[in-house]
């Protein structure tokens, strides 16, 4: 009894050593929980720092995913050379980019900076994983240029927390070479499903390995960026304001599932549609043997140089013409420590210079309607087509985007594959099972 | 009780507290810290990587635990009870028991047939022993998208060259169908694995002793008999050891699946571990994912043991 809180002796030593440790993990604990503490002001910095940041040489981090790597990489390569803020990038597969950013944020170790699939945008804000940028937004004195669907996408309870980073449009390619073979117009893309449907299949119809048309019909992502706008071309939306609801059964819908069906039983698709997951879709036109196809507009830069090609706006089944506009929005995160400097990377990303000098000149698409025209992409009309064009697409809005539209096992993929490769009769109870999931 | 009785007396003896000073510790307790040592590391190790792991997924199990914001609090039994609502659990579960028995049989058989194929040290055996094993050292991953790539309708050269040799008219869509993808996926992984498992069985024939062979052609057993009769049950310990792994394997498939075919087409090949990674990653909730990794767990537990139980007997008979 005698040796109970005795400090002397072997056992005493043990005891101070277990009191020790114990006391120093409670102190890491602590410090620790301090030093990730934050209420998603950003970080804490100065909020006298000017409107463009911060730039004394702080290392940030940033992750972005790998499907818009080469505009990252060509902005932050830019940054990182003009700059004393330095940049490291790290760039994560498509696939995992959600797990990553989930799990990191789960042990409070995001990057400084992190880029997102616009569509999970809604997830994260309204997880507070991003620091509240609506000062510094509305502060850029070109703020009502910016992309108003990404930032729409990126308001939670009237307070804005990214802005857009890399955009990419859904925007019908055309071979105009196989166009003039199919004695077609190759100045007179298709201004409706219908005569895109036509269109498609004159060029079908010259055989040798060629085909009409193609998409990824197991890649849901790939069914919401190239289908819906020609609904929205329609004039018909597919979700209600809150993402709750489908709307994917409407009268438009239907007409743009048929259309793809019949292509589908008429062979006029590429080979491999029904099995495409959407790693290799956009890897098919540039072989030059398919007639016209919605692609993402990130795409053009990377077509081979001799492929004569044009682009078009998506139409609608009657005519309209509309867009997804996608790509990744970027914002701090809640836990950066560096917000005044991340800041600095984000409001020159989205300056003039870097919006010409770098986003244009790659042949990408410009954050900033007001820049639609510029030296670059008066050079190329195809750009000012699609820059025109994020002023009248669409991003949707909805919390559980990724598990009902982007999942593979998800409702929507089900939805599309049974209008298109079956009988197109359970559209219906599909779009039910879609609403389920949106209100899940 | 007598016996029971010295016993406490010798550990009373032994316990009690040594005096302190010149009297060396007895042999016993140095031994024992000895012992001690050599087991902490690996102590510390399942503890830290196995014992923690399990009791926070036992936690994660019963609480609300989404992967991004939101409160953690307690979820029992919902975690459990709403696991079978989602529609692809039964799906999931019946294809992965689908997938577990053909890839069994399949694999076992190629593997039996190319250690009997290559267990006599005749010429060129051992080359045919390393290309058999060839594909064994490649990691899954790497082998399911080699094999994404050969399937690819429009990139593979597959497809092209049962064109070209005539035995088709048009692309061949391998992972298009249910039951191509099913078969495609299961061609990879008897490829990937069929050398490995022919290696454990090669070691298995090599123990089985010659004289017992020679006596059974002395007899005038012919190939047959002495197949049935001599080398299954004489190979029994390598291929009950073949099965445990195959099966476990095969319930716990994931990679070649999540590359190859995402579940698809139409939900089709939807396994119960991609069911755990999409409750996790694309639902984005824990707590549902770790209620349904217990359950894969303990369905697991319950199978070895079986096994295990099973292999006992037969040894004892």
């Amino acid at each position: 009894m005698g040796s109970t809180g005795s400090t002397a002796g072997p056992r005493g030593h043990r005891r101070r050593l277990v009191t020790g440790a114990i006391a120093l993990l409670a102190t890491a604990s602590l410090v620790t929980a301090c030093g990730s503490d934050n209420d998603g002001s950003g970080g804490g910095g100065d909020r006298a720092a000017s409107a463009g940041g911060v730039d004394d040489g702080t290392e940030l981090t940033m992750w972005t995913r790998a499907a818009t790597r080469p505009q990252s990489e060509a902005l932050v390569k830019a940054y990182n050379a003009s700059h004393k803020n330095k940049i490291e990038l790290t760039v994560v597969p498509t696939d995992d980019y959600q797990a990553k950013v989930g799990a990191a944020a789960g042990s409070r170790d995001l990057p400084d900076l992190f880029a997102s699939d616009v569509v999970f945008v809604p997830n994260y804000t309204s997880s507070g994983l991003f620091a509240d940028l609506t000062e510094r937004v509305d502060a850029l004195p070109f703020a009502e240029h910016l992309a108003q669907s990404h930032i729409k996408a990126g308001t939670y309870e009237d307070k804005k927390y990214v802005v857009p980073h890399t955009l990419d449009l859904s925007v019908l390619f055309y071979n105009k070479e196989l166009y003039r073979k199919a004695k077609l117009d190759p100045e007179k893309p298709p201004t409706t499903l219908r005569e895109w449907d036509r269109q498609a299949r004159a060029v079908d119809a010259l055989g040798g390995g060629v085909d009409g048309t193609f998409f990824g019909g197991n890649c849901g992502g790939c069914g919401v960026f190239t289908w819906w706008p020609s609904v929205w071309a329609a004039g018909e939306d597919v979700l209600n304001e809150e993402g709750t609801e489908a709307n994917l059964a409407s009268t438009a819908s239907k007409k743009v599932y048929d259309t793809y069906r019949g292509w589908v039983r008429d062979d006029i698709v590429a080979p491999g549609a029904r099995e495409e997951t959407g790693t290799t879709w956009t890897g098919i036109f540039p072989k030059g043997k398919v007639g016209v196809m919605p692609m993402p507009s990130t795409t053009l830069g990377l077509m081979p140089k001799d492929l004569d090609l044009g682009v078009a706006p998506i139409p609608g089944p009657d005519g309209g013409k509309s867009t997804f506009v996608g790509g990744d929005a970027i914002g701090i995160s809640a836990t950066s420590e560096s917000a005044d400097q991340a800041w600095n990377f984000l409001a020159w990303s989205l300056g003039d210079k870097a919006q010409v000098d770098v986003v244009a000149a790659h042949k990408d698409v410009v954050a900033r309607t007001d820049l639609a025209s510029n030296k670059h992409s008066e050079a190329d009309p195809r750009l000012v087509t699609i820059n025109e064009l994020v002023a009248e697409g669409r991003t949707p809005y909805a919390m559980k985007f990724g598990q009902t539209f982007n999942d593979p096992n998800g409702p929507w993929l089900e939805l599309m594959r049974h209008a298109v490769f079956g009988d197109g009769k359970s559209v219906e109870k599909d779009n039910d099972a879609v609403t389920a999931s949106l209100a899940d | 009780m007598p016996v029971k009785v010295a016993v406490r007396a010798t550990a009373a003896h032994v316990t009690s507290p040594q005096p302190r000073g010149g009297t060396p510790p007895p042999r016993w307790r140095s031994r024992k810290a000895k012992g001690l040592a050599y087991a902490a590391p690996t102590a510390v190790f399942v503890t830290v990587f196995f014992l923690l792991p399990l009791l926070l997924v036992g936690q994660m199990s019963l609480s609300d635990w989404p992967l991004l914001g939101g409160d953690r609090g307690v979820n029992a039994p919902e975690n459990y009870s709403d696991i079978t609502d989602s529609t692809l659990f039964w799906p999931a579960i019946r294809f992965t028991l689908l997938y577990t028995v053909i890839v069994t049989v399949v694999l076992l058989a190629l593997a039996l047939l190319l250690a009997l194929l290559v267990q006599e040290s005749r010429p060129g055996a051992g080359f045919f022993r390393t290309v058999y094993f060839l594909p064994g050292a490649l990691g899954l991953a790497s082998a399911s998208l080699l094999f994404w790539g050969l399937y690819s309708p429009t990139t593979g050269p597959l497809s092209r060259i049962l064109e070209g040799l005539g035995l088709v008219d048009d692309p061949v869509s391998f992972l298009g169908s249910p039951t191509s993808a099913l078969w495609s996926t299961v061609f990879l992984i008897v490829w990937k694995f069929a050398g490995f498992y022919m290696l454990i069985l090669l070691v298995g024939l090599q123990r089985i002793p010659h004289e017992v062979y020679e006596a059974a052609r002395m007899d005038g057993a012919s190939r047959a008999q002495i197949f049935r009769s001599i080398t299954l049950p004489l190979l029994r310990p390598s291929l009950a050891l073949c099965l445990l792994l195959c099966v476990t394997g095969s319930l716990l498939a994931f990679d070649q699946f999540f590359i190859l075919t995402k579940g698809g087409p139409d939900n089709s090949t939807v396994t119960v571990v991609q069911l755990i990674y999409r409750e996790a990653f694309q639902r984005l909730n824990l707590g549902t994912a770790a209620a349904l990794s217990n359950l894969v767990l303990a369905a697991l537990l319950l199978l070895n043991a079986l096994q295990f139980r099973g292999l006992r007997r037969a040894d004892e008979s």
